[in-house]
Formats: C-alpha cells, structure tokens, sequence
C-alpha cells in the first residue's frame, strides 16, 4: 500500500481542523476541529509505523496514537466542562462573545 | 525490564499525596478540610527528600526515556521548591474562599507531577504525557472560581489555546517521527545528522513542535491568552502558570532543542533568537501601559521568557561548550526568576485578599501601612528589572556570559536588545513602586494581614532574592554542573 493516500486523508482532515479552528465561532465546534486534528495525527503515526518502518521491534507509531487516543480524551471531558459552565454562566458558546478581558 | 524504582520514587511520593489529598477531602467535612494542604505540604517535602537523595547519581529506567542526573535534579528541586511557596501563598486564599479546596491541592499536585516528569524525559511519548499532565489540570484550576464571568472566560481561553498548540505540536511530532522512525531523542539526533540535507517538511515539523512548547512558554506571538488567563483565574493559580508551568515548558523545549533537534540548531537557533528579541520588546512595551497589576506581572512574565529564550538563540550545532553556556544560562535565570516572582504574586495575594483590590492605584501608600510588604515587593520588583544586589542582576549576567563564551554578531545584537529592554522594564517596575511608597493613602484603608504562611513564604523568598544576589555561586555551582548531554 503506497504511503501518499493516508498521508492525503491526514493532511485533508488537518487542514479542515484548522479551518473550523478559524471559521467556526461556536466553542463546541472549536473543539471538534481540534479534535480532527488530533486524528490526523494519529492516521500519520500509524501509516508511518506501518509502512515506513514495518519491521521495527519497537511500535512507537502505534503506541504513540493510542495515548493521544487516551489524553484527546481527557482533553474532551474537561473542555465539554470548561464550555458548560461558561455557558451557566454567560448563556452563550460562542468565542467572540467571550471579551470580558481586553488589552 | 526492570523498574529503577529510586529514580521515580519523588513522581511516585508526589502521585500517592494527590490521591490522599482527594480522599482526605471526600471524607473530611466544613473547617476539617483545611487539613489537605497540610498533607500537600507533607507530600511535597518527602517529594523532596527523594529529589535530594538523587542529587549526584546518574540513573535511566523505562529503556533509557526517562533519566535523572544533576540537570534533571536541579529542575525537580525548582518546582518542588515552587510547589512548596505556592501551597504556602494559596492557603489563607483557598481556606477563606470556601471554595473546592480539596480540588484545587489535588489538581496542583497533579500539575506538578507532570513537571517534575518533564525534565527526565527523553522521548517524544513521555514528553507529550508529561506536558498534557501540566496542562489539563492547569485548565480546570484556571477555571476553579466556577461564578466567576471571568474565571470561566481565563478557563476558555487557555483551553482553547492550550489545546490548539498541543495540536500542532503533536502533528510537527508525528511527520519528525515519519522522518527518523523513533520517538527516542538521541535517536532522533542521530538520524536527523544521518540525513544529512534537511528537508523542507522537516525544517517545518520542527518549527510545529517548537511553537507548541512556544504556547506554553508565552513566547511572541503566542503569548495573548497569558494576560487575561493570569487576570481571570484565581491568584495562586496565576502564580503558578506564570512560574511553574512556563518553567515546565522551558525544560521541554530545552530537551527537543537541545538533544533532539541539536544537528540543526543553524535552523531553529536564529528564529528562537527572533522570537526572543520580539518577545521581550513586545513584552515590555506593552507592560507600559498596564493599569493593572496582575496583568503587569503577566506582560512582564511575557517580557522574562524573552530574555530566557535568548541563550536558545546563541546555540549552534556541535558546539558543545556554547549549548552547555546555554542551557546553563536558562536554567539559572529560570531559578531566579521562581524566587522573585512567586514572591512579587504573594503580596498581590496579600494585598487583593484583604482590600479586594489589584489596580496599581489601590498599591498607593502600601508602604505607610504595611512597610514589610512593600519592601518584599520593591525587592522583588526590582530583582525583576535586574538591580543590584539581587538575584535578577545575576540571572541576566549569565545570559551575557552565555553570549561571551563565543561572540558573533547575533550575539551581540541579542545583547543590545537585552539592555534596551532592561531599561524599559524600569520604568514600570519602579513606577509600582513609586506607587508603594511615595503616594498617600485613601483614608480607611484597612492594614494587612496576610496570615503565617504567606509571610513565611514572602520572607524565605524575599532572603533569597537577596541572599543569591550577594552569594549567586550558592546556586549557580549548581547550575554550572549541569550539562543536560547525558542521556
């Protein structure tokens, strides 16, 4: 299997993360463009140990994938709860109307 | 594979304190609960006693990835030593505010466990989990006063950020493993310096991965959530960001630049070295004009990491000595900078908690009413611009001496900088204190009281700052052993 069509989807699925992180205003959407990004992520890493280095006696790749798995987890649950209480507080997700504090 | 217990036993001491906080606070109930910052403090002095333990011994366990040496021991006495300022200036705050403080020592000890991780770790895995290890419970504890519009505003506002650049870092990490095929620092070295040219991708793999520790260090332009997270969370937990958690991302970025990414230092070198000089400008330029004293503390937080980040512009691939200079340089100006600053936040403590208040103006004749504080801040003020005798004289010192050990025109121009901003960062350091002590009052403005621990902790650091300023060989003796080559 050729490398070009994981690395392809990876870099695709990125670059929607990025652009959702840009466009979208809604912090719950924030988050779901970073977690696409985290996936990409995790489609190099395992397309890398598994094409590239196929034979190597240590799976980094793959481990490496499984803890992001496990910290973009983490990372899911305290931000849902980061946004809820906002939204208890302030009645409203979206990120520009968080300005409380200026410079 | 065998475990070399000794050399994780202060990650393990400080894990087993966490969980008997948490289970302290589910079953102590009103008043009683006070008791788990004592047990907190405990924790972190045995943390402690094992760090010391370990000074002199070189030791790897888990395959190599994770290493203690001297370099490794000094960092861990850093943040535990933090740690230990920060439990003292958070009590009274905590304890009076009734809120969650059973949460609040669980979630700091839990931070600092993923510290004191940092500066052992020698693989990309250990360094990603140690820096989310800080981050998460950095997020919620930013968030801790939950009524607060401007607690869960801090809360999303570094969420958002800290995850993002946690994103990019990690995709800068998988296309460097593509390239090296091992997530092993030295092994990365070793590859990068086999592959001879280096390819674009590459080159711009590992900018991703040095602008995500950028995020966390508050370097130019990533620095914008630092203010308002600082300002917005609740005052211990600005301290220890602006300290701990930035001395964190230093010794992270400190292990990729200078172990793994070390063959190509000519590429990342100038462009820390930029960021450097933009940082600290920026930063103080912008502390000008600050009205406010937590978000002077922050832009100049800001303006610090600057000059920490100048010795990352001077290194050069293969020059051992001149990387040894710097990492030295670093991390002796991170020590001084821990001592000076959590110092300068406990009497913001002091003084927001008992007028409410943290404007510059509302500082005015805090000398008439309590000359004990307003002395600690003008020492910590000014050991922050660098004034003799302080430690913050010598910390900027060994940044010039990193820059003599061999003089090139980029040096230089990162020591014309150095200066200008120095000087710059007087006018508002002393501006506070020309508040302090040469304007009067408001009438019935109540005298502090800042408790036990925090005026211990403001004195030990306040001796300190003065103490390294007279002695600095009593810590850069320390520092100066510590080459950060061993792997």
């Amino acid at each position: 299997m050729s490398l070009i069509g994981p690395l392809l989807l990876a870099t695709f699925l990125f670059c929607v993360g990025v652009y959702g992180l840009i466009a979208r205003r809604n912090a719950v959407l924030v988050l779901i463009s970073v977690e696409l990004m985290l996936v990409s992520v995790n489609i190099n890493l395992v397309a890398f140990q598994n094409l590239l280095f196929p034979g190597a006696e240590a799976v980094h790749g793959q481990m490496f994938a499984l803890f992001i798995i496990a910290v973009a987890a983490a990372e899911a649950g305290v931000g849902l709860a980061i946004i809820f209480n906002l939204f208890r507080n302030r009645a409203t997700v979206n990120v520009d109307d968080v300005d409380l504090m200026r410079w | 594979m065998l475990i070399d217990w000794l050399a994780i036993a202060p990650e393990i001491a400080l894990t087993v304190t966490a969980l008997l906080v948490l289970l302290a606070d589910l079953n102590l109930r009103g008043q009683a609960k006070q008791l788990v910052a004592g047990v907190a403090a405990v924790g972190t002095v045995v943390a402690l006693v094992f760090t010391l333990i370990l000074w002199g011994d070189e030791r790897s366990t888990f395959g190599g990835t994770f290493v203690v040496n001297e370099y490794a021991v000094v960092f861990k006495v850093l943040f535990l030593g933090s740690l230990l300022a920060i439990l003292g200036i958070s009590w009274r705050f905590f304890a009076e505010g009734r809120y969650f403080q059973g949460e609040y020592y669980f979630l700091l000890l839990t931070s600092f466990i993923g510290m004191i991780i940092m500066p052992s770790a020698r693989d990309l895995l250990l360094l990603f989990v140690a820096l989310e290890t800080v981050s998460i419970p950095a997020f919620i504890m930013a968030g801790m006063r939950k009524r607060s519009l401007y607690s869960s505003e801090a809360a999303m506002k570094f969420f958002l950020i800290g995850v993002l650049s946690v994103a990019l870092m990690l995709f800068g990490m998988s296309i460097v493993y593509g390239f090296t095929g091992t997530t092993y620092l030295p092994d990365i070295a070793a590859s990068i310096a086999a592959l001879g040219t280096v390819d674009p991708l590459l080159a711009a793999a590992i900018m991703l991965v040095i602008v995500g520790f950028g995020f966390k260090i508050s370097a130019v332009p990533f620095h914008f959530w630092a203010p308002d997270t600082y300002s917005g969370s609740p005052l211990p937990v600005a301290a220890m960001l602006a300290v701990a958690s930035k001395a964190a991302g230093f010794a992270g970025l400190l292990a990729i630049a200078f172990i793994a990414f070390e063959p190509v230092a000519e590429l990342w070198a100038p462009v820390l070295g930029v960021i450097a000089i933009v940082t600290m400008t920026l930063g103080n330029l912008v502390a000008l004009q600050q009205r406010d004293l937590i978000r002077l503390l922050a832009y100049s937080s800001v303006a610090q990491a600057g000059y920490m980040l100048i010795p990352f512009g001077l290194a050069r691939s293969g020059a051992a000595q001149v990387n040894d200079a710097a990492v030295q340089a670093v991390l002796f100006y991170l020590i001084a900078y821990a001592v000076m600053n959590i110092g300068a936040f406990g009497v913001a403590i002091a003084v927001h908690r008992r007028t409410g208040m943290r404007s510059i103006s509302d500082y005015a004749g805090l000398a008439s009413k309590s000359p004990l504080m307003a002395m600690a801040m003008t020492t910590f003020l000014l050991s922050l611009g660098g004034a003799p005798p302080t430690v913050g004289l010598w910390a900027k010192f060994a940044i010039v001496q990193a820059a003599l050990t061999d003089v090139t025109g980029f040096a230089i121009l990162l020591m014309v900088f150095l200066v200008i901003n120095s000087v710059i960062a007087f006018f508002y350091y002393l501006k506070v204190v020309k508040t302090m002590w040469m304007d009067s009052a408001p009438e019935g403005l109540p005298a502090l009281q800042p408790g036990f621990n925090l005026s211990l902790v403001v004195f030990v650091l306040l001796v300190g700052t003065v103490l390294l300023g007279v002695l600095p060989g009593l810590v850069s003796d320390a520092t100066s052993l510590t080459g950060l080559a061993v792997g």
